[in-house]
C-alpha cells in the first residue's frame, strides 16, 4: 500500500523537474506517470485507495472545459515563451546562416550541420561530455547511496545529516566552480600540499585529465545531496516489516540492503539517473566557465561549453544553434535509451 | 548640531539655486545611453567622469550603465541592436574592432564629429593608437578611450642580485638573464600565461614589433579572404624558445586557477619578469610590497630586429546608428570632452591607461605626471606605440574572428606546453583552425566591405 503510494509521489516530482530540462522528456514523462497510474490502479493497493475514498472524495472533473484550459494557459504561455520560441528560433538558426547584428539570414540547409559533424574537435567535445556524464553521475549516485542507506539505519546524528546534506545542491555552478577552484589550485589551495610531497604531480592548468577529473568531482559533489535526498525519502517509505521479515530469516544489514532496499528504491534510482545524466549535459556550463574554461587544450570543453563560446564569444550563431539541436536530440536519444532498456527492470510496485 | 543643521542648510543653498535655475530657465535635458566593459574600481573611476560630464553642462545626461566585461557588452550591445533598444555609445574591445566595422551598424566618429560642428585635429592622436580604429583612409570610426600595451615588467632588486641594472632588449638577452636569475637562486624568472586572451602579448604584440603578418591581407585589413600565417613566421621559433625555456624553469605559467595570476606574481617578488599590460601598473604599485624596486621596458625583439611600434590593446568608444539627432549631439559633445588633456590626465591618473593624444601625453608630461614616483614607468608605454612610422603590418588587427583565433592559439600553447604536440604541428592546427573560422564569418559577413 504505501510503497504503490510512494512511487506515485516520485513520478509527480518527476514531472516537474523535467518540465525545467526539456519538454521532449516531459512529454515521455508523462506517457510514463498515466502509465503508471493505470497500473497503480490495477493492483490491490489501488483498488483500496479507491473503495476506501469513495463516496466521499469523488474525482473532480471540471464541468467547463474551458475553464481547465483557463487555468493551464499560464503555465503554457510560460513553456511557449521560455522553451518553444527559443527552440524554435535555435532551429531556425541551424538551418540558416546568421550575421551577428541580424539581417542577411540566408538558409543553408544542413551545411551548419554539416560543418560541426565533420570536425573532430566536436566529436571529441561529445566524447568528453559523455564521459563528464558517465563518471560524474555515477560517482554522484553512488556517494549518495551510500550516505543514504546509513543515514536510513539511522546512526548517529542522522538527523543532521538528513538538513546538511541537502546543502550542496542549493549552492549556484559558479560559486561552486569558484569554491573548487580556490580548494584544488595547485600552488595555493588545499590540495597543494600534494605537489609538496611530489612536485609537479597535480596541475589541472596543465595536464587536462586532471582538469577533468576536478570539474567531474565538483559537479557529482553538487548532486550528492539532491540525490541523496530522493533516495533517502524513497528508503523510508519501504515497509519496515519487510526489512524486520529478513532480519528474522537472519539477513545481515548488508544482505537486506542489497536484496531488499536496492530492488525496491529502482524507481528512484531510474529518475534520477535520466535526471543526473540530462543535468550533466546542461547544468555543468557554470563549473567549467569557472574552474577551467574548457581548457587546458580543449580538455574540458563540454558540448554545452562549446556552445557557449562559438555562440556568444565567437558570434557565430548559426554554428551553436546547430550543436544545441545536435545536444537537444543526444538528450533526447539517451533519455530514450534508459525508458527502453534501462526500466525493463525498474519495478513500480 | 547647530554646527551640522548649518553645513547642511549652506550646502544645500546652491544646490536649490542650481535646481531652480535649471528648471526655470532650461528644457530637461536630453538623455543617452552608455553602455561598458569595466568593472570594480575602473567602473567606479567612469562613473566619475560621467557625473563630472553631466554637471559640467545643463544640455545632456549621460547615462552610464556597466556590462560587467567586455566580452558580455558586446554581446548585449548586439542583442540590443537586434532588438532595436540600443545605447547611443558603446565601448567595445580592441578585438571587436573589425566586427564592429562589419556590422552596418554604427555611425562613423570622425562624421558624427563633423556632423555636430566639432572640428577635431586627427593627426593629434598617437599613431599606433590611431590606426587600429581608423579605416583605410585614416578617418576614426571610433573614439580611442582606454588604451594600452603590453610592456616588459622587471624587478630592479633581483637584477641587481645578477650584476645588471636595465632590462633585457633582445629575447636573446633575456634568456641569459633568466639564466642567471635561476642561478642565482630565484625560482620563476619570467612569469608568463598562454590561455586565452593572455596570448595577445605574445602573438599579436610579437608581430607588430617584428613587423610580422599574423594573416594575409595586411592583418585583415585588406580584405575578408585574409588566412593566418602565424605557423610560418618567427612567431615559431618564438614559442619553441618559450617551450625550451619553459622546460628548463625559466619560463614559469602563473594563471589565477593556479593560485596567482602572472601580475599577481610579480608584484608580490615571487616572479622576477613578466609580460602585462601597461593597466596593470597602477594595481602592481599598490600591492608590491613597500621598498621593492621594480621598473618597466619596452618588449624584448629578436637580436638584429628592427623595432617597430606595439599595438595597443583595451576598447574604444562606438556610436550606433538608429538614435535622435539630439542624441547624437550629446554623445558628440561627451566625445568631445573626454578628448580635453585635463580629461585625459584625470582618467590616467585614476586607471594605468595611457593618454589617446600627443596634447594629452605632452600636458600630463608638463604637469610633472611621469615624474611622480607612483606613475613613472608608464611613459613606456606611449614610447613603445610611438616606434619608428605604422607600416600595414602594426597598424592593428582586422581579423572579425579575433577572440577565437585567440582561443585556438590558447589551446595550441596549452597542448605544445603539455608536450602533447610538437611546435609546429600545435601552430599549424590552430592555424588550420582559425582559417576555418575566418571563412566562416567572410560568408557571415557576405557583402560586407571594411571601411
Amino acid at each position: 500500500m504505501s510503497s504503490s503510494n510512494d512511487t506515485g509521489v516520485i513520478p509527480a516530482q518527476a514531472a516537474i523537474q523535467f518540465q525545467a530540462t526539456g519538454v521532449a522528456v516531459e512529454a515521455k514523462l508523462d506517457s510514463r506517470l498515466r502509465g503508471s497510474d493505470v497500473a497503480g490502479g490495477g493492483t490491490r493497493g489501488g483498488k483500496k485507495r479507491r473503495e476506501s475514498a469513495a463516496g466521499t472524495q469523488k474525482r473532480a472533473v471540471f464541468g467547463n472545459k474551458w475553464l481547465g484550459f483557463a487555468f493551464a494557459v499560464p503555465q503554457l504561455l510560460l513553456i511557449f515563451t521560455f522553451f518553444y520560441w527559443p527552440a524554435s528560433q535555435a532551429v531556425y538558426w541551424a538551418f540558416t546562416l546568421q550575421g551577428p547584428w541580424g539581417g542577411g539570414n540566408e538558409f543553408v540547409g544542413l551545411d551548419n550541420i554539416r560543418a560541426i559533424v565533420t570536425d573532430p574537435v566536436y566529436w571529441d567535445s561529445v566524447v568528453r561530455s559523455l564521459v563528464f556524464a558517465a563518471l560524474s553521475t555515477g560517482i554522484s549516485m553512488g556517494a549518495a547511496l551510500v550516505l543514504a542507506l546509513l543515514v536510513d539505519r539511522e546512526l548517529a546524528g542522522n538527523k543532521i545529516y538528513r538538513s546538511v546534506l541537502v546543502w550542496p545542491y542549493a549552492i549556484a555552478a559558479p560559486a561552486l566552480g569558484l569554491a573548487f577552484r580556490f580548494m584544488l589550485a595547485p600552488e595555493a589551495g588545499v590540495i597543494a600540499f600534494v605537489n609538496h610531497i611530489w612536485p609537479g604531480v597535480w596541475d589541472p592548468t596543465i595536464n587536462g585529465n586532471e582538469a577533468l577529473g576536478a570539474i567531474i568531482f565538483a559537479f557529482a559533489w553538487k548532486y550528492v545531496g539532491y540525490n541523496f535526498i530522493f533516495m533517502l525519502a524513497a528508503l523510508q517509505g519501504i515497509p519496515k516489516s519487510l526489512l524486520e521479515a529478513g532480519a528474522m530469516d537472519g539477513a545481515r544489514p548488508l544482505r537486506r540492503m542489497i536484496d531488499i532496499q536496492i530492488p525496491l528504491l529502482t524507481p528512484t534510482l531510474f529518475f534520477l539517473l535520466v535526471l543526473n545524466i540530462t543535468d550533466s549535459f546542461q547544468d555543468s556550463f557554470g563549473i567549467v566557465d569557472i574552474m577551467t574554461g574548457g581548457g587546458p587544450a580543449r580538455a574540458t570543453n563540454l558540448m554545452v561549453y562549446k556552445i557557449y563560446f562559438d555562440g556568444f564569444k565567437g558570434l557565430d550563431y548559426s554554428g551553436a544553434a546547430a550543436q544545441s539541436i545536435v545536444l537537444m536530440l543526444l538528450v533526447i536519444g539517451l533519455t530514450f535509451i534508459q525508458f527502453r532498456y534501462i526500466e525493463r527492470r525498474v519495478h513500480y510496485t | 548640531m547647530l554646527h551640522s543643521s548649518r553645513v547642511i542648510a549652506a550646502a544645500a543653498a546652491p544646490v536649490l539655486g542650481l535646481v531652480l535655475g535649471a528648471t526655470g530657465s532650461y528644457a530637461d535635458p536630453v538623455k543617452f545611453d552608455f553602455w561598458y566593459g569595466l568593472s570594480g574600481d575602473l567602473s567606479n573611476v567612469v562613473q566619475q567622469m560621467c557625473s563630472n560630464f553631466n554637471k559640467s553642462q545643463s544640455d545632456y545626461q549621460i547615462v552610464c550603465t556597466s556590462q560587467t566585461n567586455y566580452d558580455t557588452n558586446l554581446q548585449n550591445t548586439i542583442a540590443a541592436y537586434r532588438a532595436n533598444k540600443q545605447p547611443t555609445l558603446t565601448q567595445i574591445y580592441d578585438v571587436g574592432t573589425a566586427t564592429m566595422l562589419l556590422s552596418g551598424a554604427v555611425q562613423p566618429v570622425y562624421q558624427l564629429m563633423a556632423d555636430n560642428g566639432y572640428k577635431i585635429d586627427w593627426s593629434n592622436y598617437i599613431p599606433g593608437v590611431k590606426s587600429y580604429y581608423a579605416s583605410a583612409k585614416g578617418d576614426l570610426w571610433s573614439m580611442p578611450f582606454n588604451s594600452s600595451t603590453a610592456v616588459l615588467y622587471w624587478n630592479k632588486d633581483a637584477f641587481k642580485k645578477i650584476g645588471k641594472d636595465a632590462a633585457p632588449k633582445t629575447w636573446e638577452e633575456l634568456a641569459e638573464d633568466a639564466k642567471a636569475l635561476k642561478a642565482a637562486g630565484y625560482d620563476c624568472p619570467l612569469a608568463t600565461d598562454i590561455t586565452n586572451n593572455e596570448s595577445w602579448e605574445l602573438l599579436e604584440q610579437f608581430s607588430a614589433i617584428h613587423n610580422l603578418p599574423i594573416s594575409t591581407q595586411n592583418d585583415g585589413y585588406d580584405g575578408l579572404d585574409a588566412q593566418v600565417t602565424f605557423n610560418k613566421t618567427k612567431f615559431v621559433q618564438m614559442v619553441t624558445d618559450l617551450k625550451s625555456w619553459y622546460d628548463q624553469g625559466l619560463v614559469v605559467i602563473k594563471d589565477a586557477k593556479q593560485g596567482e595570476s602572472y601580475a599577481a606574481a610579480f608584484a608580490a617578488g615571487h616572479c622576477q619578469m613578466t609580460l602585462d599590460s601597461i593597466g596593470d601598473h597602477g594595481t602592481i604599485g599598490k600591492t608590491a610590497p613597500a621598498g621593492m624596486q621594480w621598473g618597466t621596458a619596452e618588449l624584448p625583439v629578436y637580436a638584429g630586429t628592427e623595432r617597430h611600434n606595439s599595438i595597443v590593446g583595451g576598447a574604444s568608444l562606438w556610436v550606433l546608428k538608429g538614435k535622435t539627432d539630439a542624441e547624437y549631439k550629446g554623445a558628440a559633445a561627451f566625445l568631445n570632452w573626454i578628448a580635453q588633456p585635463d580629461q585625459a590626465l584625470f582618467w590616467s591618473t585614476n586607471t594605468g591607461y595611457i593618454p589617446v593624444t600627443k596634447t594629452g601625453f605632452d600636458f600630463m608630461t608638463k604637469s610633472g605626471f611621469y615624474q611622480n614616483p607612483i606613475y613613472a614607468g608608464r611613459e613606456v608605454a606611449v614610447q613603445s606605440l610611438s616606434e619608428g612610422t605604422p607600416t600595414p603590418l602594426t597598424r592593428g588587427i582586422r581579423l572579425a574572428v579575433m577572440p577565437q583565433i585567440r582561443q585556438e592559439l590558447g589551446n595550441a600553447l596549452q597542448a605544445i606546453f603539455a608536450g602533447q604536440v610538437s611546435v609546429q604541428a600545435g601552430l599549424d592546427d590552430a592555424a588550420q583552425r582559425s582559417n576555418a573560422d575566418l571563412a566562416k564569418a567572410a560568408a557571415q559577413y557576405k557583402g560586407a566591405t571594411l571601411p
